[in-house]
């Protein structure tokens, strides 16, 4: 039948331009009926799977001729905005907080790093080097986006007022602690700040983050989801699953990669070979870019233009953030067994990120020696004030072990949780109790 | 009731690759057959009509989504209907924002259902075949199985539900015949349900998609045409967790989901006409977490029992029921427990005859039971 009718409207194709006798064109079967009525025109591929134009001369396509993605920055080492226009021209209190919010990271890092190596919690992650990009982006989105963390990411919950406390009973584990004690420290989570509880396996945060974002755009919320990973991570399938769901199904989301060079030894040449994570992002249809990861002004203004194209047009952003892993991997790394102490040295000391936003504070007249030393005070004292109280809180009643597995106890948990009560009350010399909320 | 030859029509799109001859009416070997025998719906569920399992599992996802304006379906091929016809008009009835196809990626979609729950929308997600759950695995049991837990339920997933086809279908081989309910039933925190026929399809999956945890709801596929009965068309759900004792009996307590149920029944009637055996039939419904009462409560009274599942005996969820009956009615068991299971071999296409737990097997168990 389509056949037929293209037939009879074959006598109108010379009055219709070239793009549209494409369309009409595929309603014919064979060439021959048109070359028959003398109508001729360039081949094109037809194959559904793509949009493209033939060639004919064989050519493989040379990632290693390919210049690699440039790297946005908005302002120097020396905290000297490069282009005026890129300046986001933040206020005064807004940089401080941010300024404030980094180094309060920082101090709580060197806190808790130490007291790991005392053995007063079991393991830790810090964030040197990297607040510059927790603490850019979290300043560009809306607090009511939702967030999907790896797990060094604490610079966001600190940007939305996660407390020093709240940081502290989840590292001890304590009966402070929202997650109730159940998780390993560094795997925060809060439902006031829409920042979604971290798990250790790598990646599965990714396509999680993608299928919240679809929800987003059903509810037409206006927002978007926020989901952070690192360039290891990005190896996982999970992370193919996430850029290609996210692109296929139009999520109003940003993956953001922390690119630190390294996934605990794996240095990013045994990680992959194409250019970083941000030259995958075209081959699944996002938009990407990549930026200096250590000038918080150039997250900033990436990741505000990312909210907004995510939103607008709903469809997701990746944006890459070249960083430096400065610490150990974790408290369980050491990481010199594997880089050199001067590779090291030269990122914490001429490339750092809150070095380089102090340099900016200090030139607009925001900060200078003394308002730093009186901060460094303040904030050190802040967090072994938080530091002590979670030390000295009991941990949760251990019935607590069994609740929320399901949403209600079900029969044969209940009846587990009953044995494990009867069998401590019996051996209770055996069992720390007393570090423990009563049982009931 | 009598008949061993049972005939469905296979008109899957996979099926068509599979069978030279497939769009027509096949028959099903001996090994695989059953007989179906309907349920009678309870008269408070209202009016009926005449269903098969994929109609009822349509049925039950039409109100569904007629219900709850947040909830979404989506996997392989669902947007035109399916590939066991299960999603047919859905799309065009609630748009296709709300019945989408996803790319094909297992992990991929149970993670984005995971993600859409944590968001508080309900997600039903269609695994194409059970065998190709398992690269979603870590989603399921390091995720959606643990997200309440860990969060101190901060955040939660009970919004989610993953449907998949299962079970022997008479051709489907390595990877279109698995049963893989253990592998989940070895983590808390998940639900796992298998109906035998259309009324409980629909009750049981109502009660998955409602369930505040998330659900893994399998469908015996050789049911989808098989299987037809009436079917309340209104809004109704079964409890999970509750076993049904199908058949009432005395002599010995027979245990099993899914198709099986069926195979069970058979050996009930094939007791009872040759050896004069009251057997009890046991459809468990639910795999985690399990009625142990109802069944302890059989075999209390029976003395002895037959678990029989189609896949593979060691580490089969018979060896759960097995060893919780044991400690539970030890004073009450006349003889051992017998566990008629799938051989421990993968599921091979040309053998299945040889490798289903099939009546005859399970027959021969309950004579050892018998002459204990």
């Amino acid at each position: 039948m389509a056949f037929s009718r293209s037939l009879r409207i074959l006598p109108f194709l010379k009055n219709i331009n070239r793009e549209q006798l494409f369309s009409v064109a595929r309603t014919f079967h064979t060439q021959s009926v048109l070359s028959s009525q003398n109508i001729t025109f360039e081949e094109k591929p037809e194959f559904p799977g793509s949009k493209s134009h033939y060639v004919h001369k064989l050519e493989y396509i040379q990632p290693e001729l390919l210049e690699g993605i440039p790297v946005y920055r908005v302002m120097g080492r020396d905290g000297k905005i490069v282009d005026e226009t890129q300046d986001p021209k933040l206020d005064k209190d807004t940089v401080i907080k941010m300024y404030k919010d980094m180094t309060l990271l920082n101090t709580m890092d060197r806190v808790l790093y130490e007291s790991q190596r005392q053995g007063r919690i079991s393991f830790y992650m810090t964030n040197y080097g990297e607040e510059g990009t927790h603490i850019g982006s979290a300043a560009a989105l809306d607090p009511r986006d939702l967030v999907f963390g790896q797990y060094r990411e604490a610079g966001v919950l600190m940007w939305r007022g996660f407390t020093l406390d709240q940081f502290m009973n989840q590292c001890y584990g304590n009966a402070g602690d929202v997650g109730k004690g159940r998780q390993m420290p560094v795997h925060y989570g809060s439902r006031d700040l829409n920042f979604i509880t971290i798990s250790s396996p790598l990646a599965t945060q990714m396509p999680q983050a993608a299928g919240a974002a679809y929800a987003f755009k059903l509810k037409k919320n206006d927002l978007c989801v926020m989901c952070y990973f690192g360039e290891g991570a990005a190896s996982e399938g999970d992370a193919h699953a996430a850029f290609n769901f996210a692109a296929v199904l139009d999520c109003p989301i940003i993956f953001f990669c922390r690119n630190n060079g390294y996934a605990i030894s794996t240095p990013t040449k045994d990680q992959y070979k194409g250019d970083g994570i941000a030259s995958r992002g075209a081959g699944y249809g996002m938009l990407t870019v990549r930026v200096d990861g250590n000038d918080a002004f150039a997250v900033y203004n990436a990741t505000k233009t990312a909210r907004e194209m995510a939103i607008s047009q709903s469809r997701p952003v990746l944006i890459e953030a070249m960083t430096y892993r400065i610490g150990h991997h974790s408290t369980s790394d050491d990481s010199s067994a594997y880089r050199s102490v001067d590779e090291v040295s030269y990122w914490d000391k001429q490339d750092n990120p809150i070095s380089r936003l102090r340099n900016y504070m200090v030139s607009q007249g925001y900060w200078n020696d003394d308002i730093e030393k009186e901060w460094k005070l303040e904030s050190r004292k802040k967090v072994m004030n938080s530091f002590a109280a979670a030390e000295n809180r009991k941990k949760p009643n251990p019935e607590e072990l069994f609740h929320d597995v399901y949403e209600e106890m079900v029969p044969h948990i209940r009846r587990q949780m009953q044995e494990m009560k009867h069998h401590v009350l019996q051996y209770k010399e055996h069992y720390p109790l007393e570090h423990h909320e009563k049982m009931s | 009731m009598a008949s061993t030859l049972r005939t469905i029509r296979v008109s899957s799109k996979l099926f068509r690759h599979l069978l030279p001859n497939a769009s027509t009416t096949v028959a099903v070997r001996n090994a695989t057959s059953f007989s179906y025998v309907p349920d009678t719906p309870p008269p408070e569920h209202g009016e009926t009509t005449r269903m098969n399992l994929f109609q009822s599992v349509t049925n039950a996802l039409d109100i569904a989504l007629s219900k709850d304006p947040s909830a979404v379906i989506f996997g392989e091929d669902v947007a035109f209907g399916g590939v066991f016809r299960c999603t047919v008009g859905l799309k065009d009835k609630y748009g296709k924002e709300r019945v989408f196809n996803s790319p094909l990626s297992e992990q991929g979609i149970v993670a984005f259902g995971i993600g859409l729950a944590a968001a508080g929308s309900t997600a039903i997600a269609e695994i194409q075949f059970a065998d190709y759950i398992f690269p979603a695995f870590d989603q399921i049991r390091n995720e959606a199985a643990m997200f309440r837990y860990r969060t101190g339920n901060l955040f939660d997933v009970g919004g989610l539900t993953i449907r998949a086809p299962c079970g022997a279908v008479g051709h489907g081989a390595l990877y279109h015949s698995q049963m893989p309910e253990a592998f989940f039933g070895h983590m808390p925190g998940i639900k796992v349900v298998i109906p035998r026929g259309p009324v409980q399809a629909k009750g049981l999956l109502m009660g998955c998609i409602q369930d505040p945890n998330p659900c893994i709801f399998f469908e015996p596929k050789i049911l989808y045409r098989a299987a037809i009965e009436q079917v309340p068309t209104g809004d109704y759900s079964i409890p999970l967790s509750e076993a049904e004792v199908v058949l009432e009996g005395s002599d010995m307590t027979l245990i099993g989901w899914g198709t099986q149920v069926h195979v069970l029944r058979e050996v009930a009637t094939m007791a009872q006409e040759k050896l004069n055996i009251s057997c009890e039939l046991i459809d468990l419904r639910t795999i985690l977490p399990w009625d142990i009462d109802t069944v302890c409560k059989s075999v209390v009274k029976t003395g002895k029992v037959l678990i029989s599942h189609e896949a593979p005996i060691t580490m089969g969820f018979a060896s759960e029921i097995a060893a919780t009956v044991q400690s539970e009615c030890f004073l009450n068991l006349e003889a051992p427990i017998q566990r008629v299971c799938g051989y421990d071999t993968p599921f091979a296409c040309a053998f299945e005859p040889f490798y289903m737990p099939d009546k005859w097997r399970c027959f021969e168990a309950v004579k050892k039971l018998l002459s204990y």
